[in-house]
Formats: structure tokens, sequence, C-alpha cells
């Protein structure tokens, strides 16, 4: 009696080495180190490698490795001292087509790191970073949407020449146009919704007056929200990207909200400047007239020399000198949509269609009017830097709506879209919540979180042991494999894991070394009532099974309820209070049973139970007999 | 080694009016103090910016008061917290800033500034060039933010009410369910009265142990009920108050070591856990304790007013042979 089937401890053993493997890389350490990673066009590849290494050499900066890891490079250096003097000689080398960010990178073996075993992901409280929690003002992305309509529809009934009174004006949240007689009206809305169908129209009579109502239809102004969102979103992942941090988060949160995490920033002042940088696009001609060619080495002659009068030389993404006229066409804020797509006529290639509104087309129109065959330069300046994202040919005389073509691939022509989005003026933004947690603090905060955790851990081990014995040493092994299961699963899940976290490891522990006590104290009932040893741990452990499923069950729905409504620190409580009540059933009922049986089972006689005195005699739970 | 050598069950029933009564008294005086005092709530609540900022030495905060209201800072608060040379500097939402991003930046720089010559642990310098050298926590939470705090806070609550509520109704019997939620809720208000009476920050950290102890003193009255079920099945010429007695004191053991032991590791928080932990690990620590004795001794008076009875569990049907009495001793 008391055997565990083979199978059983081999699910036990499993678990444990499984649980082992995963905790192992949270004892290695870090190192400090250097991720050099592309942007756009730009990869980390073997050559970028090969002058990542001779640059380091060159600078006496002594390294430990120098590895290809996916998307990017990874330099590994022996001090924090290397590792600053590095990354200025690469990021000096290398210019700004790459980011180089500072890392600290896990110092386990590279084969524990190809299993996906990592070290357990720390949150910004314990790692120092800055959070932020900015709210994107929506109420202002109708408000211009609305400004824009009214500008849109007055230029439209003019051109159409339908004739309102008293002008067009705005109303909240509506377009207002008011008319003399009904047909007017109706040729209007017929206008207009031919123009722009994602309105609709609403018409009434005032006094003599036929009032035309234009809304934006609800899909439109959804539609609306998610494109500000996703605008502001590029935007600041796009900065963010200059401030050469590893592994930045920029993601939406709710409806209209975007957090922004950076782990181990040196200057927080810094992030907030950059990130409250707005960039700008501006739309010039490019003066062909000092053209070689008409391909992208056209200005090759100008990489070193000074711009003729008159025009202005700025690098393209690719690389390539572009000289433009300094006369701005129209600014990025004319531009009101742009979305990749297909080129119905010619072929299917890949293009990006792009919407003015009514003022941005007129420009557009009085711009390539006399300059049809020449080309337009799109240019992005950011931090007073300009760049050319694209210098398309002028193929026709342009209006408010046209198209970019010639994309080599979907991909290109959907970044080319964001880009010039994130041009136009995005959503204005605020910060509604932030933390600055400074690095030492954050690595006080985890030497504070482990202590108290060893310390209670050793002090339940001392009382256990002395009140239970052998069995108390169960218990204790129980509640450590516990604990390893715990380490593993938050290594495994990459779940963040914050100080409240740590504060969630050690209750659960407090509150699952619980099962333990319930089955050693039915244990030690049964013995009193006279069962013999084998039958009182079976008995035991069976009997206090329904307890502990009961109470892991309540706890349970806790840490469910704070995982769905809780926000932050208090999500981060309730991963590690969930998993932990997984984690301890399993540990307290198959391994410390294990454990039993394993020291116990299978013998025919046993005498006693290590698991403290019960040699008294005891009438709880019987009915006093009557004489 | 054993600690609880009971011979014979505790007729705790018997007690049940005193101890009633002092859980009213408890419960009453947690309402007023929630009342008339209330919750300190953290900036996490009301928005506002606060800095935690550790000084070289002892910090006066009578001193550093001064200055800062000199310089403008009118409704600052300043305390210290962990150590004493650890100073938390608390200031309200300015209501109806455009941009309070860069009011916010300023604010935060005269603050570091005014400090340094008071002995403030901050080099400007150092700070820009050496990540080590920052020391300081600067946290900031805009006024929307709180409010929904709190409401997901109460959701949350009332959520972890409902479905222990609906599971315990399930799993043992309404009456149980309605004497452990009221019992445990009862835990919860009393929490909340010592944060209101001793003007304890009230964190986010602290709402998720409140709920955290919830859940954990469930567990007591499960246990309990657990054993009274299975009594109310063995015992058949046993009073309800005589199926409780033997119930709370055939677990009463289990329930001090287990409390005992979880209260180690908070105690191990409380001390060692610094002050981001102190405040979580206290609420904790209060809750354990008065969870003990509310999960026994008010949950069980409370399930026999609602009239809990053997017909509830035994169905007469089902087990014939049961025997009367388990065997006594010699």
């Amino acid at each position: 009696m008391n055997k565990y089937p083979i199978w059983k401890y081999a699910v036990i053993v499993a678990a444990l080495m499984v649980g082992f493997l995963y905790t192992l890389p949270n004892f290695f350490g870090e190192v400090p180190a250097v991720q050099v990673s592309g942007l756009r066009a730009n990869k980390a590849d073997a050559d970028t490698r090969k002058v990542v290494e001779e640059t380091l050499k060159a600078a006496k900066v002594d390294v430990t490795s120098v590895l290809i890891e996916g998307e990017s490079l990874k330099v590994r250096f022996k001090d924090g001292e290397g590792q600053k003097n590095g990354q200025s000689a690469i990021q000096e080398k290398l210019g700004a087509g790459y980011i180089v960010a500072l890392q600290s990178i896990s110092n386990s073996p590279a084969w524990l790191s190809s299993i996906n075993a990592l070290p357990m992901y720390l949150g910004l409280d314990l790692r120092g970073g800055v959070h932020l929690l900015m709210q994107v003002d929506m109420k202002s992305v109708l408000d211009k949407a609305v400004d824009r309509y009214v500008g849109d529809v007055r230029v439209l009934l003019r051109d159409k020449k339908v004739f309102y009174t008293g002008g067009i004006s705005r109303d909240g949240d509506k377009v207002v146009a008011k008319f003399k007689e009904k047909p007017e009206l109706l040729r209007a809305q017929t206008e207009i919704g031919s123009q722009f169908p994602e309105l609709q129209f609403r018409d009434t009579e005032l006094s003599g007056e036929f009032v035309l109502t234009v809304l934006m239809k609800p899909e439109t102004i959804q539609k609306l929200q998610e494109s500000a969102i996703q605008q502001n979103i590029t935007a600041l992942r796009r900065r963010v990207n200059e401030l050469g941090v590893s592994e930045p988060i920029v993601q939406q949160q709710g409806v209209d909200r975007i957090l922004v995490q950076l782990a181990g920033v040196r200057d927080p002042a810094r992030v907030e400047e950059i990130i409250g940088r707005t960039a700008s696009l501006e739309v010039r001609l490019v003066a062909e007239e000092h053209a070689t060619s008409r391909n992208y080495d056209a200005f090759e002659r100008y990489r070193n020399e000074p711009a003729p009068f008159g025009t202005e030389k700025i690098i393209d993404e690719k690389g390539y000198p572009v000289l433009v006229y300094k006369t701005i066409a129209f600014t990025g804020d004319k531009i009101t949509d742009a979305q990749a797509g297909f080129d119905q006529q010619a072929g299917g290639g890949s293009i990006v269609n792009v919407t003015l509104n009514a003022a941005g087309g007129r420009a557009m129109t009085m711009t390539t009017r006399g300059n049809v065959g020449k080309r337009m330069a799109v240019i992005m300046i950011e931090k007073g830097k300009p760049e050319v994202l694209t210098w398309p040919n002028i193929n026709s005389e342009l209006g408010a709506r046209f198209y970019i073509s010639g994309m080599p691939n979907t991909q290109e022509a959907k970044n080319l879209a964001l880009l010039l989005r994130a041009g136009a003026l995005a959503a204005e933004m605020q910060i509604i919540e932030k933390r600055v947690i400074g690095p030492s603090l954050g690595a006080d905060n985890i030497e504070k979180g482990k202590n108290s955790l060893l310390l209670g851990f050793a002090l339940i081990t001392v009382f256990m042991i002395v009140y239970y014995m052998l069995f108390g040493v169960v218990s204790v092994v129980a509640l450590a494999c516990n604990l390893l299961f715990l380490v593993a699963l938050l290594s495994m899940l990459q779940a963040t894991l914050t100080l409240p976290g740590v504060a969630a490891i050690a209750l659960a522990l407090g509150m699952a070394i619980d099962a333990n006590v319930l089955i050693n104290e039915r244990i030690r009932e049964e013995l009193r009532n006279g069962m013999s040893p084998q039958m009182a741990i079976q008995a035991g452990y069976d009997r206090a099974l329904d307890t502990i499923i009961d109470s892991n069950i309540t706890t349970l729905i806790v840490g469910l309820a704070l995982l769905i409504w809780g926000s932050g620190q208090v999500r981060g409580f309730a991963v590690v209070h969930c998993l932990g009540i997984v984690t301890s059933v399993f540990s307290a009922v198959m391994v410390s049973r294990g454990l039993v049986n394993l020291i116990y089972g299978g013998k025919k006689k046993v005498a006693k139970l290590s698991i403290g005195n019960v040699n008294w005699h005891k009438s709880v739970g019987q009915v006093p007999t009557k004489a | 080694m054993e600690f609880f050598r009971i011979k014979k069950s505790i007729p705790f029933m018997r007690h049940a009016l005193a101890f009633n009564v002092i859980s009213l008294v408890t419960f009453l005086l947690a309402v007023f103090f929630l009342a008339t005092k209330g919750l300190h709530y953290s900036i996490e609540f009301t928005g506002g910016t606060v800095i935690e900022a550790p000084f070289k030495q002892v910090a006066d905060l009578e001193k550093i008061r001064a200055e800062l209201t000199q310089k403008g800072f009118l409704d600052v608060t300043v305390q210290n917290f962990g150590s004493a040379k650890d100073v938390l500097i608390r200031l309200p939402l300015k209501i109806s800033t455009t941009n309070q991003n860069t009011a916010m930046e300023e604010q935060k720089n005269i603050i570091i500034q005014t400090l340094i010559p008071l002995g403030l642990d901050y080099d400007l310098e150092l700070a820009k060039t050496d990540p080590k050298a920052n020391k300081l926590r600067v946290e900031f939470v805009g006024g929307q933010v709180g409010k929904e705090l709190a409401y997901d806070g109460s959701i949350a609550l009332l959520a972890v009410c409902l479905g222990i509520l609906a599971y315990l109704a399930i799993r043992f019997e309404w009456r149980f369910a309605v004497a452990t939620i009221v019992a445990n809720l009862h835990d919860v208000v009393i929490i909340l009265g010592f944060f209101a009476f001793f003007q304890w920050e009230f964190s986010l950290p602290v709402l998720a142990a409140v709920l955290a102890i919830l859940g954990y003193s469930v567990n007591e009255s499960v246990v309990v009920f657990d054993r009274a079920r299975e009594n109310f099945r063995k015992m058949r010429k046993a009073t309800t108050s005589e199926i409780f007695d033997a119930a709370i004191t055939g677990t009463i053991s289990r329930t001090i070591i287990t409390h005992g032991l979880t209260q180690m590791m908070v105690l191990a928080m409380l001390v060692f856990g610094g002050p981001s932990l102190f405040y979580f690990a206290l609420a904790l620590t209060i809750g354990i304790c008065f969870g003990i004795y509310s999960s026994v001794l008010v949950a069980c008076p409370i399930a026999k007013y609602l009239g809990v009875s053997r017909e509830d569990f035994v169905k007469p049907v089902k087990k014939e042979g049961d025997p009367e009495v388990i065997s006594a001793g010699p």
C-alpha cells in the first residue's frame, strides 16, 4: 500500500527536470552587452559583424563575443566600461542607419537559450526604467476631421456651382450647410455623397431655410480613431528607436491609450523630450536641372559638393543625395490619409494611395501643372534633420487624390503609407501616468524581495521540521519544489515579474504550506484515532485532498478576478498568485505524496511514523459516550 | 512536538454571542473611522506626483517642508518611509494644466534642486552618465487613471465576493456561503478601518493584499465547514452547536499553524521587504490575525443562526449503514 505507479514518479521527475532546466538561466546573472540592429533598409548581417569587430579592435575594447542573433547583432563585453566605450565606437562607425542599444544579456550558456530557457522577465520596478502611459486626444482628432470636411465641402460645392446661403459652418461634430431651395440641397447631398462616401446626411427645414447636416458615419469615426492611434504609435516607435533602448515597449492599451516602457534608460528627461517632439513632412520639387540621370544616382556628383543656389541637398532613405528646391509645395498636415494598395490599371503593382485635404489638393494641382515628367520629393523632418522618404516621378497633373506607384512590394508600400500618415500632424498626446525608477532602486527591490523570501522560507523550514519531523522535511522539500516550479513557469511564460509579483511568490509559499499542514494534521489525527500508519497516510492524503481543492479554488477565484480587473502592478501580483496555486497543488499533493510513498510505501510493517508526538488520547470529534 | 493537546471539544459556540458582539464593535469602529477619516489613497488613485528621495543623512522633514513651501509648493506632503534617510514627497494633481508633462518635469527639477543643498543623495551630473547613481523614483498619475483604478478595484471586489459565494453555494450550501462571505467581508472592512484610523497609505498592492486575504480567510471557513459537514454525517446525535464545536476544535491546530507559517513569510516581508512592500505586508498581517478569528468564530455562529441543519447534508436515502458513533477509545 501507498505505492505510486512508475508513471507518477516519471511525471514528477520530468516536471522537476523541466523545472530545473528553466530555472537555471536565472542563476547565471547578466553581462553588459550592446545590441546592433538595422533601421529600415539596413540589416545587421555578417558584413556588419565584420565592421563591428574591426571597429572594436581598433578602439581597443575587449569583447567576449560578437554574435548574430535573429535580426540583430549582439556584442557581449567584459565590463560596463567596455560596453560604454564599445557603444560609442560602434555608433560612430555605423552611423544613423543602425540602432546601437545598451543591454544586459543573460550570461547563461547558449544551449539554454536555444531551448528558450530564459531568465525571468523583470518589470520596470525591478530593472529601473521609464514607464509612460499616454492618452491620445480623440476629441481633437474628430474636431480636426470635421474642420477638414467643412473646408472640403465648401470647395466642392463652389466647384460644382451649388448655391448655399450664409456659409458652411461647423456645429460640434457636424457640418451644417443652408440652402434656399430643396432641389439645391438635394443636389449638394448627391455631390458630397459621391465625393465622400464616408459621410451621412440629415436634412431639416427651419423657418423657410433648408438645412443639410453632414455627419461622419460611425464606422468612419472608428476608423479615424484607430488610424490616429496607429499613427501615433508609429511616430513614437520611430522616436523611441533613437533612444537606443533594447526591447522598448510601445503598444496600444485600451481604445485611446499608448503604453511606453523603456527599461534601463539613463536619462528620463531626454525620453520625454524625444517623445514629445513632433515630426513634420514637406513636399518639394526635385531640382531636375542639376540631375544627371533619371535614376537614384542623379545627384551623385553632389555627394561631396555643396548644393547649388536655391536648392538644398537632402539624403534619401537609401543614402543617395537628392537636390530639392527650397520652396515648399505643401506640408504634411495637408495629408489626410495614405494607404497601401494595388495598382488596378498597370498590372497590380504595389502603390500608396494618398488623399489630401482641399487646400492640399489645390496646392498639388498648382505644383504639378507645369511640372509633369519631373520628380517630387517627400521629406520627413525630425529633430531638425530632413530625410527624403521617396521621390517619385510626376506622371500627370494631380489633385487631392493620387497614388505613388512603383513600390517594390507591399511591405514597402505599407511602410511609406505609415510614414506619410505619421508625418501628418498626429493627434495630440498627454502623459497620464509616469513612473521613473532608478536602476539601483530596482536592484535594491530585487534584493529586498529575495531576502524576505529566503528568510520566510527558512523560518517555515525550521518550524515544519521541528514540529512534524520527517513529514516536515517532506513538506519543506515539496515547498522547495513549488518554488522551483513557480520560477520555472515564470521564466517559461516570460511573464513580467514586478515587485508585487515577488511579494506574490512569497505569499504563495506562505499559503502553499497550508496544504501540507492540513495533510500532516490529518495523518496525526487518524493515528490518534487508532489507524495503522499505512492506513493513516492513505486516509490523511485522501481526506485532506477535498479541503485542499476547495480552498485553492476560492483562492483561484480571487486570482482570476485580480487578473481580469486589476491593472499594472495588481496584474503582476495576480499572475504569480494564479500560477502559485497551480504549482502548489501539484507539489503539495503529488510531490509530497510521492516522497512519503518512497519512504514508507510498500513496507509491510511500519511501526511508527515520524510525524511528531501523537501518543495521547483525545476525544475530539466524538460524541461523549453516556455512562 | 505538539502544541495542541485538546482532549475535549471546546465549547466555542456557547460564547458565540460574545464573539459576535466583539466583531460588531470592531466592525462598527472600522466603519466609523472609514466614514470620518477616510482612506489615505496613494497617488495611483488620486492622481499627482510622488518622489521617493534618498538622503545622505537623517532628513530634516520640517526644513524640507519649509523650503518646498517657500518655493511655491503649498500643498506638499513630506514624510519618511522605510528609514529616516528616505523621504517621500507628494504633490497633488494640478488641475486644468493643458500640458501636464512639462509642468511635471519642471516641478521635479525644482524640487531636486531645492533638496540637494539639504542633503539629497543625488548628483545631477553623475546621474546623467551613470545609471547607478540614480536612486530616485518619480511617479506621476493623471486623475482619470485613478478613477478607473478605483472603479476596477470595486468591480474586482464584487466579482471575488460573487465568485466565492457561487462556488461555496454549489460546493456546500447557501447558508455556509453567506456566512463565509459575511465573516470575511467583515475582515476586509476591519483592515480598511485600520488603514483609515492610522492613515496608512492605501495603494494598489494593498488592494491586492486585501483581496488575497479575502481568498485566504475563505480557506479557513472552508476547512471548518468541510469538517462540520463531515461531522454532521458522523455525529448523528449531536446538536448543531456541538457539531461546530467539534469541527472548530478538530481544525484549530491546523488553523493556527497554517496562519502562523503564512505570517512568518509575511513578517519577513514586513521587516525586510523594504518600504515598497511594507503596507502590503501590514495589510496581510492584520488580515491574517483577524482572519483566524472571523472565519472561524464569526462564520460558524452565522451559519448556525441561518439555520444550518443535518438535513442539509445528510441525505437519509444515501447512507444507511452509517455508524451511529465513531468508536470511542478505551
